[in-house]
This record gives C-alpha cells, sequence and structure tokens, in this order.
C-alpha cells in the first residue's frame, strides 16, 4: 500500500443516453452477472456436484429403499411415478439455491457495491435467472439420464418430453421470482433456514411420492391442488407415465394448471420483488 | 486550485426512516482535491450521508452534487466518477482477488481486456499479486481489505467515499489505510471519510465537518475545532501528595490565568487554564522550584479533539438513537 497512486483521472464513461445503448448495456452487464456465477461453479465444483447430486441420491433412495412398497394405479412400475415426481422437486428445491445467493449478496454488502456502480438495473436480477435457469436445466439432465438408467422411460415421443422439460422450467422460473422476492424481503439467513425446513411438508404435501388419494381427505384436497403436483401432473401426462386417478378438476387439468400455477406464482412474486429492488434506495 | 468547483456540494439534505430524521438538513461541501472528514457519534447520520452521495439511496428533501453531478437526477455519471468502500468489504467471497477485480472492471465497462489490465495493475500496487489467484475467502482482513480498496479505485475516481474504513482493523492494517489514503490525497484525489476515531479524522483530514442529529454542527481544520474549545491547560504531576493542594494553588497564582485546581489526586495531576502557553509554563516551572514541590512531570496541553468532540456534541453523544447509523 505503499506504492503512489497514479493520478487521479476518469478511465472511461459511457452513460447510454438512447434506449437501443441502455439495451446493450442490459445485455452486456447481464452477461456479466451471469459469467460470475460460472465462474462460481468452476471454483467450486463440489458445490455444483452436491447440487446436481443430491436429487440423484434421493431418486435411489425413493425408487430402491420406499419403491418396494410403493403400489402404481393400474399396477405400472413405481420409478415410472417417481422420477417426474422428483424432476418437479428439485424444481421446488431451487428455491433455496436462489435465496442463498441472493442474501449472501446481500449480507456481503456485495449487492450495495453492485448498486454504486454504472450498471444496468436489471442486470442483478436477469444475471441470476439466467444462472439458475442454467443450473435447473442441468440438474433436470442429469436426473433425466440417472431415471433413464435405472428404468424410467418416456413414451409419447421427444416433442411431449420437451413440453414437460418446458413445464418444469417455467415451475422453477416462477419459484425462482419467490426466491428473488423472499431473500429482498428478509436478507436473512435464518428465513433461508426456514424455507429449507418447509419445503419439505410442501414438497411431502403433493403427488411427488404418492398419489394424493392415499392422504387423510382434506390432505388429499390440498396435495391435488399444489402447484407441484400440478407440474408432476402434467409431466407424468406428457411423459406417458402413470398418475393418479382422483377424478377431481384438479386432476383432470394438470397440464393447464402446470401452466397456470407458475403464472399465477410469477404474478404474485415478481411486482413486490421488483419494487423491493428499486425501493432498496429508498 | 481555487478556481476549481467543489468535489462535493451537499444542501439541505433530509432523510427520515419511519418518523426518525437521520439527516435534518445537512450542508457540506468538500473541496477538490482534499481530504475531508465526517465525524460524528454512531447514528448521527454519516452513513446516511454516504449513501447519498453515492447514489445508493435517495434522499427525502434536498441536493447532492457529486464530481459536478446531481446524485438523484444522474446517478450513472456520479457512479462512474466516484469510488465508495463501504464499512465491511464488499467482494465475492467465493471469487479469487484478480476474479473480484476483473468482474468489476467488467461492470464498469472497460471491456474483458481493459478489465484485466486494471486488475493486473491494481494488484500489483496493492501488493496482492502474488495472492491473486487465490479465493477472497482465505484472504487475512487485511487483504481484504486492500482488494476492496483496489475495487473502488477501478475507475481512478474523481471522489472516493470511505465509511468508516478501519473500523474493526488492528493497528498495523489501520495505518496501511491510512498511507494509502495519505498517497491518494497526494495523487490528487478527493477523499470523504466518515469517522468516529477522532485520531483518524485528526492524522488524514485537511477539514473536518462535526455531524451530530443529522446536521453539520462545525467544521474547520483540525487546529481551528481545537481552538474552538479554549485555551490550552498547564498540568503538573508533582511526588507528594501531600503537596498536590499547595501546587494547585501556587498554579493559579503562578501561571497568573486563572484558578489551579486539583484535576486528579489518584494521579498526583494539578491544572490550571495557560492563554498565554509558554510564558505561563515558564513562571510556574520557577514559582513550583521556588516553594520545593517536587515534580514528576509538567506539560501544555492543547485541548484534544476528544475534549472538541464532547464539547460540540454534549453529553447525549453517548446515549443510544434510534436513526440507523
Amino acid at each position: 500500500m505503499t506504492a503512489p497512486a497514479p493520478a487521479s483521472g476518469l478511465l472511461a464513461v459511457r452513460v447510454p443516453r438512447t434506449p437501443g445503448d441502455r439495451l446493450r448495456r442490459a445485455l452486456t452487464d447481464s452477461a456479466t452477472m451471469t459469467r460470475r456465477g460460472l465462474a462460481h461453479w468452476s471454483r467450486q465444483p463440489g458445490a455444483l456436484l452436491t447440487m446436481l447430486l443430491f436429487p440423484v441420491l434421493m431418486l435411489v433412495m425413493f425408487a430402491y429403499f420406499l419403491g418396494g412398497g410403493m403400489a402404481v394405479e393400474g399396477g405400472g412400475d413405481y420409478k415410472e411415478y417417481l422420477v417426474p415426481g422428483l424432476l418437479t422437486l428439485t424444481m421446488a428445491f431451487g428455491l433455496e439455491t436462489t435465496m442463498v445467493a441472493l442474501t449472501q449478496d446481500i449480507n456481503r454488502g456485495v449487492l450495495d457495491r453492485f448498486r454504486s456502480m454504472p450498471i444496468a438495473p436489471s442486470a442483478v436480477l436477469v444475471g441470476r435467472s439466467v444462472l439458475d435457469l442454467l443450473a435447473s436445466a442441468a440438474g433436470l439432465l442429469v436426473m433425466a439420464a440417472t431415471g433413464l438408467a435405472i428404468g424410467w422411460r418416456f413414451h409419447n415421443g421427444p416433442g411431449p418430453a420437451l413440453a414437460a422439460f418446458g413445464l418444469l422450467l417455467l415451475l422453477r422460473f416462477a419459484l425462482l421470482w419467490a426466491g428473488i422476492c423472499l431473500g429482498l424481503m428478509a436478507g436473512k439467513p435464518e428465513l433461508v433456514q426456514a424455507v429449507q425446513i418447509l419445503i419439505w411438508p410442501v414438497a411431502f404435501l403433493s403427488s411427488a411420492f404418492t398419489s394424493p388419494d392415499t392422504m387423510p381427505g382434506w390432505m388429499g384436497a390440498i396435495a391435488e391442488w399444489n402447484p407441484l403436483s400440478a407440474t408432476a401432473g402434467a409431466a407424468r401426462e406428457l411423459f406417458g407415465n402413470p398418475g393418479w386417478g382422483g377424478g377431481s378438476w384438479a386432476t383432470d387439468h394438470h397440464v393447464l394448471l402446470a401452466v397456470a400455477w407458475p403464472l399465477v406464482l410469477l404474478a404474485v412474486f415478481t411486482p413486490p420483488a421488483l419494487s423491493h429492488y428499486t425501493r432498496l434506495g429508498h | 486550485m481555487s478556481e476549481s468547483p467543489p468535489a462535493v456540494e451537499v444542501t439541505g439534505l433530509c432523510k427520515s426512516y419511519g418518523g426518525t430524521a437521520a439527516l435534518d438538513g445537512l450542508d457540506l461541501t468538500v473541496r477538490t482535491g482534499t481530504v475531508h472528514a465526517l465525524l460524528g457519534p454512531n447514528g448521527a447520520g454519516k452513513t446516511t450521508a454516504v449513501r447519498i452521495m453515492t447514489t445508493l439511496l435517495r434522499p427525502d428533501a434536498g441536493r447532492a452534487l457529486v464530481a459536478g453531478h446531481d446524485a438523484v437526477r444522474d446517478p450513472d455519471e456520479v457512479r462512474y466518477r466516484i469510488g465508495l468502500l463501504g464499512q465491511s468489504a464488499a467482494l465475492d467471497e467465493e471469487l479469487s482477488g484478480r476474479q473480484n477485480l476483473e468482474l468489476f472492471g467488467r461492470l464498469y465497462h472497460l471491456g474483458g481486456r481493459g478489465a484485466a489490465r486494471r486488475a493486473a495493475e491494481l494488484l500489483e500496487r496493492f501488493g496482492l499479486a502474488a495472492a491473486g489467484a487465490r479465493p477472497v475467502r482465505q484472504y487475512s482482513g487485511g487483504m481484504r481489505r486492500r482488494l476492496d480498496l483496489a475495487a473502488s479505485l477501478i475507475m481512478r475516481p474523481q471522489v472516493l467515499f470511505l465509511d468508516e474504513p478501519t473500523t474493526g482493523l488492528d493497528p498495523r492494517a489501520r495505518q496501511a489505510v491510512w498511507q494509502a489514503v495519505r498517497a491518494l490525497r497526494d495523487a490528487g484525489t478527493t477523499v470523504l471519510l466518515t469517522t468516529q476515531y477522532l485520531e483518524e479524522a485528526d492524522r488524514l483530514a485537511g477539514t473536518i465537518t462535526v455531524i451530530d442529529h443529522g446536521r453539520a454542527i462545525a467544521e474547520g481544520t483540525p487546529d481551528q475545532l481545537k481552538d474552538r474549545v479554549g485555551i490550552p491547560r498547564l498540568e503538573v504531576v508533582v511526588r507528594d501528595p501531600g503537596r498536590l493542594a499547595e501546587a494547585a494553588a501556587l498554579l493559579g497564582t503562578g501561571t497568573g490565568t486563572g484558578t489551579g485546581t486539583v484535576t486528579d489526586p489518584a494521579r498526583r495531576l494539578a491544572g490550571a487554564p495557560a492563554a498565554d502557553g509558554t510564558p505561563a509554563l515558564t513562571r510556574a516551572v520557577a514559582a513550583l522550584a521556588e516553594a520545593g514541590i517536587g515534580i514528576e512531570d509538567i506539560a501544555l496541553r492543547r485541548p484534544t479533539l476528544d475534549e472538541v468532540f464532547l464539547h460540540l456534541t454534549g453529553p447525549a453523544a453517548d446515549s443510544p438513537r434510534k436513526a440507523p447509523a
């Protein structure tokens, strides 16, 4: 720190004034933010691996340890039922990934540093979204590959299968904004822990592992309407995997609900998330 | 120098949180090329002021011109021209030192190559070249602070804001930060720092603004502020505690300026105001010698900034405040 500082003088000032310049800046800055996340992965391959392999572990545990005791309506293979459920659950667990990352940036003052720089206001959140969706897409691929290895199959061809992956990522996108919203509103590590715990009952109170028909009446009704059940049910339908009968309106309109629920979640969480973000300066 | 416009010009800044005023009409002018300290107790509004000047926070009222641009109306122009060193190191712990600087350089739109070049320069300058590839997680507190400072200098800012830059640092790291601030000042960077350490303001700043309850209550050079509190004091430590009262009385007549008092019996300390300074000291030494009172120590003491501070902010400065710092 003893070396003399070079003379004070601005390196470059390029404040964008036109909409085109602003868009270009937003794209550049969002790309830089995404790169930052990719650099985290290459710095900490262990953390990435854990994130990718935890659902795989669950898949193996549920398929082989518990799967023997599970009956599927129509006598199908439980693994066929389980894989779409766990793909859905992987998306749900992403909520806490988003929250943890954002909470850390807030508490370490990194977010303040970003906000004191001439970057596009959208860059922090767009970068976060792109990165988390990339991670989730990678997670889906790893899970699907494991599923295929243990006997899960999709029966309706690649088109519907891709549609199923699209719906799963749509759910992830909605939960991403829930994570951003909760992270910005609380910004405390304690809330992250609470979410990490609460995600389990929400996950189990769905059709991810078992048919809501087997639950006590009122619980089954909640499970049927759980957004996770909608996505899991839609994925089963599109993959051609066995689902459950049920016969309620919710179970008959899985695909519709798998589109509608994430949109509802986005409508609920995005406006407060954005207003919290812009009001950080108020 | 006198014709260059001020680096920072703040007028009538107000900001309250839930009914509690953190800033209550703050006025502040920082001349270009100076080190200016914002000194005040916890909760005086120092950090709030810095957050407004660095575009992180919008004021309820008032105006902040920084490097010639309005912090509210034209924040990006301000952001390109300032550096901010917050209270805690704002770094990405997972990335290496070099990756941190490159990330911030890219966000200043220096481009990949420009950011890499600037990162290399700064790592070299702050003695972090060897540690550049290590994740920040493994850095010591001093190294973190250096990297943090390097990050705030990427754009060679016209105005550098340091918010309590040495809070929580060990003496060595503190000295290093002070040295860096002096080097920046010598190179012509305007520095605005907040501190609750009087010693820090005294050593670094050419101008000090004392702030309390969200407004400026005094301003001047460290010496001017000390002079405001009053005249120097003559202090003497006697050998024989039995003669302390006698010494105090002699000081009064010996210095010829006022009443001598026993300041602290436990330390055998007596004192008296000494308006004319050194001559008073000479007279006192002679008078004490003549009376045969042995002395251990005698000194002329100017008021410290601590006394200035307490004098200006009053006893309430110690009581807790509701407003966030």
